[in-house]
Formats: C-alpha cells, sequence, structure tokens
C-alpha cells in the first residue's frame, strides 16, 4: 500500500528549484538590484544542481503515477536546464546596458525552468497543464520583461493572449479525452486504448490536445505568435524561448503520443505528418524575405519543429530517437547562435538586421566562422552536426515508409538552405559594415567557442554515445509495459 | 601492401596544412606569402604521397585496395571505409595532381585575404581526395556534400562581377539533386542493414522497383553534378564567375563526381535500372554533346565557351558509361581523367591572358601568337587535346567512347561523332579569335609572354596530355581489372534477372 508519497525523492529536483526560487526571491527582494549580480550566480548555480539531482535519480513514478521519471524524461530534464542555464548566463550584458539588469529576472527563469521539469514529468494530464501553465505563467512576464519598451511589452501580451488560447484548446481536450475515457491518467488511458475502447469522443479531444501542444513548439499551423514574439521580447529571452520551453513541449507532445496515445497511432499519425510537413516547407518559404535576424531565427525554429515531428511521426523508437538527437544538436546551434546575435552591438546599442553582419568575416573572423559552422550546421549541410540531426530523422522516416513527406521535407531544407546561405554571403561576401563594438563578452564567446566545437567536430566524430544515450531514451517506450 | 594508413594520409594532409596555415599565419603580407608557399608545399606532398597509391597498385586486382575500415556510428552500422580500386585510384591523383598546380596558379592573381583562400583550396582537396577513397555511403555523401561549403565561399568571396549568383545557383542546384540522393542512401541502408558500398555491391537482392527509384534519386544528384542536359545551366554561370583556380577545380575534379557516382553506384548496385534507364542517359548525353557544342560556337566569353565544351565533352563519359561495354567505360574514365587534364589545362590558359587584360571577351584579344609565342604554342596543345587530335590524350577516350557507342548502339555513335566535329569548330575558332590575326589593340600589344612560375605550372599539364595520348596503356592497364569485374558483375546480374523472369513465365 502506497501513500503515494513514498517515492517523493523522484522529485527531488524540482522541489529543489522550488526552494531555491523561494530562496532567490528572497536574497533579492532583501538586496534589491544590487543583487541582481549574486542571484543571476546563484540561479545558475542552482539549475546546475539540478542537473547534477537529475542525473542522479532512479526510475520510477510517484504521487500516486502523477509523475513519472525514466531515460526519456531525464534526457529531456537535462537539456531544459542546460537551455535556461546558458541563456541566463547570456542574459546579464545585454539587460545591464539596457537598464533592466533586476533580480527577478534569472528567479523568473528558474520557475519556468521549474515549470519545464514538471511538464516533462508528466504521467497524467492534469500534470501536463499544470507543468505548462507554471511555465507559461513565467515566460509572459518574460517577454514583456523590458516594460519600458513598446515591443516588448507588445511582445508579451501576445504570447500571453495567443497562449492562453492555446492553453484553452488543450483544457479543452483533456476535458473532453477524460469525458469519454473517464480517466486522465497516461497509463490508465494507454490500458484503456489498449483494450480497444476508443470513441471518438477521445480522438476529437486528442485533436485539440495536439493543437494546444503543437503551439507551444510553435509548429504550422499554430506558428503564428512565433516571429512576432521572438522579435519583440528582449534577445536573450528570445534565445531562452527558442530552446529549453521548445524541448519541453516537443518532450510533452512525445510522451503524450508515445504514451497513452499510442495505440492510437494511425489517427495522430497524419496530423502529425501535417503538421511536420508544413512546417518544414512554411518554415523555410517565410524565411526567405526576412531582415531581421530574430525573425529568420523565429522561422527557421519553426522549420526544425517540422523536422522533429517529421521523426516522431515514424511512431518507433528510431523516430523518438531521433528526436532526442535532434534537440541536442538544435540546443548547440541555437544557442550559439544566440551567443552571436547577442554580440551584435554597435556603439552599446543592439542591432539585428542581417545586413549588420555584413562583411564580419573580415573584422571579426572567429565569430563569422562560428556562425557560418552554425548555420551550415541548420542547413544540414555535411560534415556539420545539423546534418546528422536531420539523418537521424530521415532514417526514422523512411523506414516507416513515409517517402513522400520526407521527399518533401528534404526538398524543403534545400528551400531554407538558401536564407542561412544568404547569411553566410552577407558576412563573406559583402562589403563589411562598421564593426561590432568589441570584445566580445567573455560569456559570449566561451557559449559561442563551445557550440562551434560542438556542432564541428565533436558531435560528428564522437556520436556514438549521444546515439546510445538517446537510444536508451528512446527505449523506455517501448520495454513493454 | 603497406601497413601505413596511406589514403587518410593523403586524404588530410591537406587539412593539416590548412591548420597550420590558419594558426601561424598572420593577416598581413608576409603572413600571405607564408600562407602562400604553406599551401604549396602541403598540396605538393600530399602529391607525392599519392604517387605512392599508383606504385603499390596492384594492377591484377579487381577489388578495393588499401582498405582502411574503423567502426564509426555502430548504432546505423556506419563505418570510416576506405579504398580505392582501378577506378577511383586516378580521380584520386588527378586531384592531388591538380591542387598544387592552382595554388601555383593563383599566386599573384589573387590579392585578398590570401590565407583564406588557400584555407579553402587545401579544405576542398581534402574533401575531394576523401569522397574518391570513402567505401561507406554516410562517409560518401559526407565529402561529397561537404565539396560545396569551400566551393561555395570560393566562388563568392573571389569571384567575378555576378559571383553571388552564381555561388548561391551552384550551392543549390546540387544540393537540391544531393538530397533526394541521401533518401535512397537510407533506403539502401535498409535493404542492407549497414552502409557499407561494397556491401551494397554484393548484395544483389534489390528488386526492379526498388531499383527504378534509387536510380531515379542517385541520377538527379549525379547528373547535375556531370552536368547533364538540362540540368546544365549552373555550369557555365559558376566556371564564368569562379576565380581562374576554381575554374579549375570545377571542371578538373567537380564534374567528375557525378559521372564517377555513376560507376560506383548505379551500374553495380542498380544494373537493372541502369539498364532500362540508359535510352534516357544516352538521348539526354546527344542532346548534351550536339546542343552544348552549338551553344559553345556562338559564346563571347572564353570561359563560358570552355565552360559549355565541358558540358558537351561530359556527354561523351555518360554515353561511354551506359553502353557498359569494356570500350565505353575504359574510354569513358579516360575521357574523364584527360578532360581533367585539358579543360583544366584551358583554364589555366584563360587566366593567365585574364590576369595580363582583366577581360575574357574573345573579341578583346587577337594576334597573341606574335608577342607570346609560349603561350600560343601552349595554348595549342591544349586545344588539340580537346578537339581530339591523336597524340594527344583527348583522343583515346574520344575514340574508345565511339568504338563502345558503336558496338551498343549505331545511332548514339552517329550523333555523338558529330558533336566531336562540332567540338573542333568552337575549339579552333577560338583558337583562331584569340592567336591568330593581327593585333589591334595597344594593351594587347604590351602584353607580356608566359613568366617562369607560369611555365611551371603547364609544363607538368603539358607533359601529362603527351603520355596520355602516347602511351595510354600505363592508364589503361591499371583499371583494366576493376572495369572487367565492373561490368561482368552488371552483365551476371542482367542475365540473373533474364532467368527469373523467364522462371516466372
Amino acid at each position: 500500500m502506497t501513500t503515494g508519497l513514498d517515492n517523493w525523492t523522484l522529485a527531488a529536483p524540482e522541489i529543489f528549484l522550488a526552494v531555491a526560487a523561494m530562496a532567490l526571491l528572497l536574497i533579492g527582494a532583501f538586496r534589491g538590484t544590487k543583487g541582481a549580480d549574486l542571484v543571476s550566480w546563484l540561479s545558475v548555480a542552482s539549475l546546475a544542481v539540478a542537473i547534477f539531482l537529475v542525473l542522479r535519480l532512479e526510475h520510477g513514478t510517484a504521487f500516486h503515477d502523477l509523475f513519472l521519471v525514466d531515460a526519456f524524461t531525464k534526457a529531456m530534464k537535462v537539456l531544459s536546464l542546460l537551455g535556461s542555464g546558458i541563456a541566463v548566463v547570456m542574459s546579464r550584458g545585454y539587460f545591464l546596458r539596457a537598464g533592466a539588469w533586476r533580480f527577478e529576472f534569472p528567479v523568473l527563469a528558474v520557475l519556468a525552468t521549474l515549470g519545464m521539469l514538471i511538464m516533462i514529468s508528466a504521467n497524467d494530464l492534469m500534470t501536463l497543464y499544470l507543468g505548462l501553465e507554471m511555465q507559461s505563467l513565467a515566460l509572459y512576464v518574460m517577454a514583456a520583461f523590458q516594460r519600458d519598451s513598446e515591443r516588448s511589452t507588445e511582445a508579451g501580451l501576445k504570447y500571453f493572449v495567443l497562449s492562453s488560447v492555446a492553453s484553452g484548446m488543450l483544457l479543452y481536450g483533456i476535458s473532453l479525452v477524460y469525458g469519454f475515457a473517464g480517466t486522465t491518467s497516461f497509463p490508465s488511458l494507454a490500458r484503456g486504448f489498449l483494450a480497444g475502447e476508443v470513441s471518438t469522443g477521445v480522438v476529437v479531444g486528442l485533436v485539440f490536445v495536439l493543437a494546444g501542444l503543437v503551439f507551444k513548439v510553435s509548429a504550422v499551423p499554430f506558428h503564428m505568435w512565433t516571429p512576432d514574439v521572438y522579435e519583440g521580447a528582449p534577445t536573450p529571452v528570445t534565445a531562452l524561448f527558442s530552446v529549453a520551453p521548445k524541448i519541453a513541449a516537443l518532450s510533452l507532445i512525445v510522451s503524450v503520443v508515445m504514451g497513452p496515445f499510442r495505440p492510437l497511432l494511425l489517427q495522430w499519425q497524419q496530423i502529425m505528418i501535417a503538421v511536420a510537413v508544413l512546417s518544414t516547407v512554411w518554415g523555410a518559404i517565410a524565411a526567405l524575405r526576412q531582415e531581421n535576424i530574430k525573425r529568420l531565427m523565429a522561422y527557421s525554429s519553426i522549420g526544425h519543429m517540422g523536422y522533429v515531428l517529421l521523426g516522431l511521426a515514424a511512431g518507433t523508437e528510431e523516430g523518438v530517437r531521433s528526436v532526442v538527437i535532434y534537440m541536442i544538436i538544435y540546443l548547440a546551434t541555437n544557442v550559439g547562435t544566440f551567443a552571436v546575435i547577442l554580440s551584435m552591438r554597435r556603439k552599446g546599442e543592439m542591432v539585428e538586421r542581417i545586413s549588420d553582419l555584413a562583411g564580419l568575416s573580415q573584422r571579426q573572423p572567429m565569430m563569422a566562422a562560428a556562425l557560418l559552422l552554425f548555420m551550415f550546421s541548420m542547413a544540414g549541410i555535411p560534415p556539420m552536426a545539423g546534418f546528422f540531426a536531420k539523418l537521424n530523422v530521415f532514417i526514422a522516416a523512411i523506414n516507416a515508409s513515409l517517402y513522400i513527406p520526407a521527399a518533401i521535407a528534404v526538398l524543403a531544407s534545400v528551400v531554407g538552405a538558401y536564407y542561412y546561405l544568404r547569411i553566410v554571403k552577407v558576412m563573406y561576401f559583402d562589403a563589411p559594415a562598421p564593426v561590432f563594438d568589441r570584445p566580445v563578452e567573455r560569456d559570449m564567446a566561451v557559449v559561442m567557442l563551445a557550440a562551434a566545437l560542438f556542432v564541428f567536430p565533436v558531435f560528428p566524430v564522437f556520436q556514438t554515445p549521444f546515439l546510445n544515450g538517446a537510444q536508451t531514451a528512446a527505449k523506455t517506450f517501448f520495454s513493454g509495459k | 601492401m603497406s601497413s601505413w594508413p596511406i589514403l587518410s594520409l593523403v586524404t588530410f594532409l591537406p587539412l593539416v596544412g590548412a591548420a597550420w596555415i590558419l594558426v601561424v599565419c598572420r593577416e598581413d603580407e608576409t603572413g600571405a606569402n607564408n600562407a602562400r608557399h604553406a599551401a604549396l608545399w602541403t598540396s605538393l606532398i600530399t602529391f607525392i604521397v599519392s604517387l605512392a597509391l599508383w606504385a603499390k597498385f596492384d594492377p591484377r586486382a579487381a577489388g578495393f585496395q588499401f582498405e582502411e575500415r574503423l567502426e564509426w556510428v555502430p548504432a546505423y552500422g556506419i563505418s570510416y571505409h576506405m579504398g580505392i580500386d582501378g577506378i577511383s585510384m586516378f580521380f584520386v591523383l588527378l586531384s592531388t595532381f591538380l591542387t598544387p598546380l592552382c595554388v601555383l596558379a593563383s599566386w599573384t592573381a589573387i590579392e585578398k585575404r590570401v590565407r583564406e583562400y588557400m584555407v579553402a583550396f587545401l579544405v576542398l582537396e581534402t574533401l575531394m581526395v576523401g569522397m574518391f577513397c570513402a567505401l561507406d555511403f554516410v562517409v560518401f555523401y559526407l565529402f561529397f556534400e561537404g565539396v560545396l561549403i569551400p566551393m561555395f565561399l570560393i566562388i563568392g568571396v573571389w569571384g567575378g562581377k555576378d559571383r553571388v549568383y552564381a555561388a548561391f545557383k551552384f550551392f543549390l542546384y546540387t544540393l537540391a539533386g544531393s538530397v533526394l540522393m541521401l533518401l535512397a542512401i537510407i533506403a539502401i541502408y535498409y535493404q542492407v542493414g549497414n552502409t557499407d558500398i561494397v556491401e551494397a555491391m554484393n548484395f544483389k537482392k534489390l528488386t526492379f522497383e526498388w531499383q527504378f527509384w534509387l536510380w531515379l534519386a542517385f541520377f538527379a544528384s549525379f547528373a547535375v553534378k556531370v552536368p547533364m542536359w538540362p540540368v546544365h545551366t549552373w555550369l557555365p554561370d559558376a566556371h564564368v564567375q569562379a576565380p581562374t583556380a576554381g575554374s579549375v577545380i570545377l571542371a578538373g575534379v567537380l564534374l567528375k563526381m557525378g559521372a564517377y557516382g555513376f560507376l560506383r553506384f548505379s551500374l553495380p548496385i542498380m544494373p537493372l535500372a541502369s539498364e532500362y534507364f540508359a535510352p534516357l542517359v544516352f538521348g539526354m548525353s546527344c542532346i548534351a554533346v550536339i546542343y552544348t557544342s552549338l551553344v559553345a560556337l556562338v559564346q563571347q566569353d572564353m570561359k563560358k565557351l570552355i565552360a559549355y565544351s565541358s558540358v558537351a565533352h561530359m556527354g561523351f563519359v555518360t554515353i561511354g558509361i551506359f553502353v557498359v561495354n569494356v570500350q565505353g567505360v575504359q574510354g569513358a574514365i579516360f575521357q574523364m581523367l584527360s578532360h581533367g587534364v585539358v579543360s583544366a589545362a584551358l583554364f589555366l590558359c584563360v587566366g593567365v591572358v585574364y590576369d595580363r587584360l582583366h577581360t575574357r571577351e574573345i573579341a578583346d584579344y587577337g594576334g597573341l601568337a606574335d608577342n607570346m609565342p609560349r603561350y600560343a604554342l601552349v595554348f595549342m596543345v591544349f586545344t588539340m587535346a580537346s578537339v581530339g587530335l591523336p597524340g594527344l590524350s583527348g583522343f583515346v577516350g574520344e575514340f574508345l567512347v565511339l568504338t563502345g557507342a558503336f558496338k551498343a548502339n549505331t545511332w548514339v555513335g552517329v550523333l555523338a561523332a558529330t558533336g566531336m566535329i562540332l567540338g573542333a569548330a568552337y575549339a579552333l575558332w577560338l583558337y583562331r579569335k584569340v592567336v591568330f590575326g593581327t593585333i589591334t589593340r595597344d594593351a594587347v600589344r604590351a602584353m607580356t609572354d608566359m613568366n617562369m612560375r607560369e611555365v611551371a605550372v603547364f609544363a607538368p599539364l603539358v607533359l601529362v596530355t603527351l603520355w596520355m595520348g602516347i602511351y595510354p596503356s600505363s592508364f589503361l592497364d591499371m583499371m583494366d581489372a576493376s572495369v572487367g569485374k565492373l561490368i561482368a558483375d552488371y552483365d551476371a546480374a542482367l542475365k540473373a534477372a533474364k532467368a527469373t523472369a523467364m522462371l516466372g513465365r
């Protein structure tokens, strides 16, 4: 007889982060704006401790099956924590210059991350919703963090309104599923579907749930908020948005469709294929004419989500593995690219037009070379890591006989290559624009260098441990529970 | 057999040189000079090491030699597998032979960002050599696609007026073809169980339906690379805009990658589909030979003319490959090598006058025989080789291909032979316009003859052209066994398919 609290240690990272966030809030409250540096470093430290705690977790469920820890959730948690941590590290200089360096920012980041961790571990539709909202609430505030800036507040409001609609859909879908299946617990749902009781109501509910979740990863047709929010939000926030929440939301989609709804593969597979193909195509086409690099990154992330979902649409172990691999590489390239974007300053002012990068290869060759690596990696050109990300996705898709979607996606990647190449062109072929402020901040340089080395040559050469890790993570859905 | 990983050595030596330049050479004038020397020495050493391949190559063995294998990604059965046979060996040599000449040819022509230029060329050499040595699909694809990156930069940074347009066109055209090949490679992986090329060759269980789609996917990639009509339009743009040495590598080596792909993948792995689609290839090749020769006749730009002539010459190659008999295939390979040397040399010839007058318009020249006798001689040798004059390298390849074509299909032979006549027409016309006649412009009169560095660039090319024309056996003997095996396997596969079809009936 369990009380449900027996395994509470499984939630140790979450509990730790919650306590840490409150403690940091107190420190901040006592020391005021002067304490921002301290709070920032302590929050990064607590995220690091959380990674350590996650790695030490055993597998199992806790709180009456509401909360799940397995290899997959652990992997995704580590990635989210990394994404958030790096984003916090990169935010200091930006906010300092903007005169908005306040201790609330790192605390909010920790709270958002806490929400992500709960999302990832969700083993029940209620936990899922709880985690998602916790994350979103913190992110709304962060998007509007530069409260004197019209753009930032607009982005925050936009994100809030649209995201609430998506949450509404999600909640409506959850209620439908509950109404027709009689439970919100993942294991019970799975048992029910395996026994063959699938009513139309559940399928409709599934569609709504997926729509809500797809909004969060910003895949077509629920992508409209992305470019505006990416452009309007302060750049460090965009850097955060583009990685950690995406990882958490994707992990949520994976655990929903591969867990309770796996018996309904035929129903959700077509949705997933449609979303994936549309995202890859639209992500590529819409980005062609963008002049703002943050908007470009928004469309780029829409495209990337398309590829990830294509891997997932395979509905196989390889599919899940490709999702994990893709997210690892996506994390590295995105973080690296944003480190470059955050270094695009002239006389203390941020610039974010693509043409501002003109001739960068002659002024700051190292930075240009790093961005070149990231761009070719995102375009999926071998031998960069991004190629292997796409290779894994297509291996999964081809094995699931998704030939036509794979062919469309692969051709979309050629269209997408154009706008990545355009950045390379601007940096290498065009006459130099005025130089960016030097020196590049140490934090940024470290992030850039680490990400670049990871993209090439570390990942391409030493990818086996990553593949094995992803394999272990993917297996959890197929271990014959 | 040596125990040295000699193929990896040849492949990655240039990369060492590139790293050296990046770390040691500075951005200033001395740094540029050091970069030039470092690149020259690296590529020369690489060439000398690669000669060891030829020396130690066993011409009687049909299979792969100097094989190296290392586990890389066991999850997908990907291994770092390198090896060469009689077909690929000369392409490795061609790459290592042309790179030092390119470095030498760019000695003074490239003035800005010399360091990066040399790095790009050395990286390019690594990728080219690796591609011809790769015996694993993923490794092959890595090198095959990777080539795009340095070439994109070479055209885009050091190219002519419309370099940006040309660079994008080059990159996107070839990428669009290649990504479909990637899907085909994955499909083969699921059939065979790993990504080893040799195992895929020996697999022989692909049904015709599979072969049909796979062949088309590979064709999409290789046809763009060759390039075959009607997807050749990127080539004239890329050639015209690229710096001289970029054109040399494009014409000399990159174009061979597509045809090499046909030989390495289409024929051995998809024999049934290759036979089925051969008429399509013949049709496209004949159009390429005749149509692009006609187009070449009306060009005003020297580089463009040679670019179109490349398309025509590569048309011979694809015909030779898909007639699948000894003469055809050997002729195709020989033609590729010859074209690799001759067209490279022709682009260098254009480079020599371009460096002096900075125009490529044919009409701007004329009468160079008077003040540049050395140049006139060299240019004539390569014009004649391109035309197919007996005694020079071009003749052997074209003659063998025509023999093979006539054996397989008279009409293909006749049409291809027409192309030879047209080829003579435009090449001689170009030579007459540029070299003969009287000098009308003072700027042309002021041009000086080739200096010692330029002579050093052309001397090896002339020697090789003569050698290939006078004693082709030293090349043909090396590829004999491998080509024989390729054709025997191909015929056996067709026979087996016919037998099962008979049984089925």
